[in-house]
């Protein structure tokens, strides 16, 4: 009945085990309990968890990433504390508990973190930037957010019930295999990246569909903005290296629980499989994560120098370049694999033409500076550091291309300073970047400028407090992932990286205090123009929050910049002749039930219920098939209510000083916020 | 910009911290990726140190042209010229012709050196190196001499100046076979046998490792690499072969159950063919020797 669950499963091993599990526990009732106390269900319910509005659906992603950052940053801290103690000592983890944590770690922060991020920000500004009124398939997109979530759920559920995989973020047989790792933690890593893998899959299918098939007239794929320019080409990524990593799971299921051998070390298995499989998709999946970050800062470093992007041809070609060169270079992670000299400098050689295209975006970002009007915003000032710090990543990226060089800095804490020096700077700051920038379009009100600066001050600092020193420890031998070690050599370093991380962790509690307190001074921070930084592209030209169906007339596009030439031309705002019934998706409870079996498949799986997982492999195929054929899905919106909506928001738009009165090509006026600084 | 007095104090506090520290570590530190103790340790640290001075041709400026810029077209300055089209095909060339250029400059570096420090490859052709056979076991190294007939577990010793060729497998899960000082490392997978070339320049003692997270004894999974003379290796030997123990299969056996901090044991006498047949208990796996790395597997 309930498999291999039993009462052993909770974690009354460990004191520090026990207080995760209880604070999962108690943080989800006080959450529920302070829904009910709102009477808030219903209205969730109704306008967000059934939305498959791309906005809501965006905004959703974004919290569901923010959470997990949260508790990404907590396994991160508690690593670097038990490091900065564990000289000779056992510290306060214990090796299992500890190997859990950077598992879990690397696990949340890529799949549950950066995923949904960047998946939660490409939804609420790539259709709004191509002038389209929704994704191309907005049902399929509610399914995608739905899986991803329950997948994070997953891994949340695994601090309460049994235990996390000890195998690394990534998973190496035999290791992970059923002789080394018998227990659940490894099974749960296995679904929580499948059903999370499959959304991506999904959402990968989406968005590229929606920007072929979805964009406004005029709008030639070389006039299109480099955010969705970098989507279009993440989106192939997606859609092209995430069945590799749900191939790899499967296999290494069906390994554990069916008594296969694809990987084990006898029987005609070969871990090398795995790893060439892994990689495959794992290098792709970093500029997955990296490229939406690019396309974000092409948009602040020209928004907020108020001057054109240097160099869009060049950036366009350069971002196609590196989505293809990406599946060329996967060897790259095992140059130690005992290849031939030959295999290794192909794939080094291949690497490091990648540099050749991101070299040239750097060059293009410091160009837009030149010459502009540099207002130092929040969302610009993580552009600078951004292109100041990642460029050191990038000599670092540089120098493990180098397979002989590799064989030195390979599996240590080099590498890891080396890839949080991409991520962090590169993807993470991306982010926060992209948030800030477009927050308005979520909610309707600009983030706290002042909150938001400190923050970025602490997670800048703290960043470099936090991994400087592991570039130096890796000089000094220092493998990844050691619960404790005997040189005491090692240990000043550990704690600068120590007080590194409680720096971020002063970072993202001001992160937090931005976001409650720019709610609290929502009404302040309005944005009624909808379009508060003196934008250029079109995502700019709606509302926000934007209406339901973004635009009530498609615009016309006839070059680059958009909406920036439409402020130019004084066409910006204008009301159209006539307003049309315009019909938009209805809300469906079929993504958060699609969310919701695929977690109960996932843990009756991990726990071999397998009647259980028979049980929702039915169930889930029937909910498809119920909602693939109901053709009655859109909703007509009467052309009266569009034309009530657009003249509330054009009227409050005509009240507002700013940016109507202001020349849209010219010295960005001293009321922008960040001008005066 | 302002930064508001209590994040100043935090900052202040944080980064003289961290100097202090730093310094601190400096002071004790030994780091021996930059301090190699042979040659193959030491080309491939140089052709680090290379390729990281060719890149700052494209990096200084970066750091330079951003202070530059942003300084001088800080929105505050209404002196600094403003145009909002300007753009310039020469430099949009250059920012593809230069990077271009230095990777094709880095591409030949990669070719030659990999092919130089190729780890199957043997560092002198005319001088027969010493072999060693290591097994990676959860948590421990085995070392085998199959010319001496002896093994040691968490210690190795070699003569200086003479080259040490290494047979790697592994009888647990993935490891990788690492001394930090003397360079290169290399996975040690069940099944298969990798190769690895080294010399230690002069007699030291050093310290090799497992890099490859193995479980819960991968933290204590190092052992004592020592470089001596070719009397003193000449002692250990004798050392080892006075340690009256033999590893015979069921001495194997016994050993490779999982064990954390293992002392360094001797063993006088090892069973012949030992090596082979740990790599034939994962029958079925790939090839016996090397994967596939081309020529060098067939010697
Ligand atoms: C926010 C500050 C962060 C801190 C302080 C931090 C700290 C750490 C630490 C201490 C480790 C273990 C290093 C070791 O193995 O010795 C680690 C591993 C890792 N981190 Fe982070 N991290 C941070 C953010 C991130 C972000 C934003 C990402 C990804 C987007 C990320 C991805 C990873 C991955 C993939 C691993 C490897 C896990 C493994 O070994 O399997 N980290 N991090
Ligand atoms: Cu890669």
């Amino acid at each position: 009945m309930f498999g291999r669950l039993t009462i052993e499963a909770l974690p009354l091993y460990s004191a520090i085990a026990m207080g995760g599990a209880l604070i999962v526990v108690f943080g989800t009732l006080a959450v529920m309990a302070a829904i009910t106390w709102m009477r808030a269900w219903g209205y969730l319910w109704r306008e967000w968890f059934t939305s498959v509005d791309h906005k809501r659906i965006g905004a959703m992603y974004v919290i569901l990433a923010l959470i997990m950052l949260v508790r990404g940053f907590i396994d991160a801290i508690m690593m670097r504390t038990q490091q900065a103690i564990a000289v000779n000592s056992d510290g306060y983890l214990p090796p299992d508990h500890f190997d859990q944590i950077f598992s879990s770690h690397g696990t949340i922060m890529i799949f549950f973190m950066a995923m949904p991020f960047l998946t939660g920000l490409i939804n609420l500004v790539m259709p709004q930037q191509i002038g389209a009124r929704d994704v191309a398939f907005p049902y399929i997109n509610a399914m995608s957010l739905w899986l991803t979530a329950s997948g994070a759920a997953l891994v949340m559920v695994s601090l309460v019930i049994g235990k996390f995989s000890t195998a690394g973020w990534t998973a190496y047989p035999p290791y992970s295999g059923i002789d080394y790792s018998p227990y659940v933690g490894v099974d749960y890593w296995v679904w929580a990246v499948l059903l999370s893998g499959i959304g991506s899959t999904l959402s990968g299918i989406n968005f590229l569909v929606t920007i072929i098939r979805k964009r406004a007239p005029g709008m030639k794929l070389m006039f299109m903005p480099l955010f969705t320019w970098t989507t279009l080409c993440t989106s192939v990524l997606m859609a092209f290296a995430f069945p590799a990593v749900t191939v790899v799971g499967v296999l290494l299921e069906l390994d554990r629980v069916a008594g296969m051998h694809f990987f084990t070390s006898g029987d005609g298995g070969n871990m090398m499989n795995f790893a060439n499989l892994l990689w495959i998709w794992g290098h792709p999946e970093v500029y997955i994560l990296i490229l939406p970050a690019f396309g974000i800062y092409s948009h602040t470093v020209s928004t907020f120098s108020g001057r054109k992007l240097f160099g869009y041809t060049s950036l366009v070609w350069a971002t196609c370049a590196i989505a293809i060169l990406s599946f060329t270079v996967w060897l790259h992670h095992f140059f130690t694999m005992g290849s031939s000299a030959n295999v290794n400098s192909a794939f080094g050689i291949a690497t490091m033409i990648i540099a050749v295209p991101t070299g040239v975006k750097v060059y293009d970002w410091l160009f837009t500076l030149y010459r502009g009007r540099i207002r130092f915003t929040v969302p610009m000032l993580y552009t600078i550091a951004f292109i100041v710090t990642f460029v050191i990543g990038g000599v670092t990226g540089v120098l493990l291309a180098f397979p002989p060089a590799d064989y030195l800095m390979h599996n240590s804490t080099f590498l890891v300073a080396h890839f949080h020096n991409m991520l962090i700077p590169g993807a993470l700051f991306g982010y926060f970047a992209g948030l800030n920038y477009w927050f308005p379009k979520m909610f309707g009100f600009r983030l706290d400028e002042r909150w938001g600066k400190r923050s970025f001050w602490c997670w800048v600092v703290g960043f470099y407090l936090a991994f400087m020193p592991l570039y130096m420890l890796g000089f000094m031998g220092m493998p990844r992932r050691m619960e404790h070690y005997d040189v005491a050599a090692w240990q000043p370093y550990l704690v600068v990286a120590f007080l590194g991380a409680v720096l971020i962790l002063v970072g993202l509690t001001f992160t937090i205090v931005q976001i409650v307190v720019s709610v609290r001074r929502r009404a302040e921070l309005r944005d009624p123009t909808g379009d508060p930084w003196n934008g250029r592209t079109l995502e700019w030209a709606t509302a926000s929050p934007p209406a339901p169906y973004n635009f009530a007339v498609i615009p016309t596009v006839t070059g680059r910049d958009a909406f920036w030439t439409m402020k130019a031309d004084g066409t910006a705002w204008r009301r159209p002749a006539r307003y049309e019934d315009i019909l938009i998706p209805r809300n469906s409870a079929f993504g958060p039930l699609i969310g919701a079996i695929a977690f109960v498949l996932g843990f009756a799986a991990v726990w071999h219920m397998w009647w259980l997982v028979a049980l929702s492999a039915v169930l889930a195929a029937i909910v498809v098939i119920i909602r693939s054929s109901n053709d009655d899905t859109d909703r007509l919106l009467p052309a009266a209510e569009v034309e009530r909506i657009e003249t509330a928001w054009l009227a409050e738009v005509a009240a507002a000083p700013r940016p109507v009165d202001e020349p849209a090509r010219g010295v960005p006026s001293a009321a922008l916020p960040g001008a005066a600084t | 910009m302002r930064i508001s007095p209590p994040i100043r104090r935090c900052l202040a506090v944080a980064g003289a911290g961290a100097l202090a520290l730093g310094l601190a570590g400096c002071a004790t530190s030994y780091a021996p990726i930059l301090d190699p103790q042979g040659p193959v340790a030491l080309g491939q640290r140089d052709i680090m140190f290379r390729a990281f001075g060719i890149m700052m041709i494209v990096v200084l400026p970066v750091f330079v042209l951003a202070a530059i810029f942003v300084w001088r077209y800080r929105a505050s300055n209404a002196k600094a010229r403003f145009e909002p089209e300007w753009e310039s095909n020469g430099i949009d060339a250059l920012t593809w012709i230069v990077p271009a250029l230095i990777w094709a400059t880095l591409a030949y570096h990669v070719w030659v050196y990999t092919h130089a420090f190729d780890p199957y490859k043997p560092l002198d052709p005319y001088v027969k190196p010493l072999e060693v056979q290591a097994v990676a076991q959860d948590w421990k190294w085995l070392f085998i001499y199959p010319e001496e007939g002896i093994a040691s577990v968490n210690e190795i010793a070699f003569p200086a100046g003479r080259p040490v060729t290494f047979r790697i497998t592994s009888d647990t899960v993935m490891n990788s076979f690492f001394i930090p000082a003397l360079g290169s490392q290399i996975y040690a997978m069940a099944g298969m046998e990798t190769r690895l070339n080294l010399l230690a320049d002069r007699p030291g003692a050093f310290r090799g490792r497992n890099t490859q997270y193995s479980g819960d004894g991968f933290p204590d999974q190092h052992f004592a690499a020592l470089s001596m003379t070719a009397e003193d290796f000449d002692a250990w030997v004798a050392k080892a072969k006075a340690s009256g123990e033999g590893l015979d299969a069921a001495a194997y056996e016994a050993l490779a159950k999982p064990s954390s901090k293992h002392p360094v044991t001797y063993y006088a006498t090892v069973e012949p063919g030992l090596f082979g047949h740990i790599i034939a208990r994962y029958d079925g796996a790939m090839a016996m020797t090397a994967m596939d790395h081309g020529g060098a597997a067939a010697e």
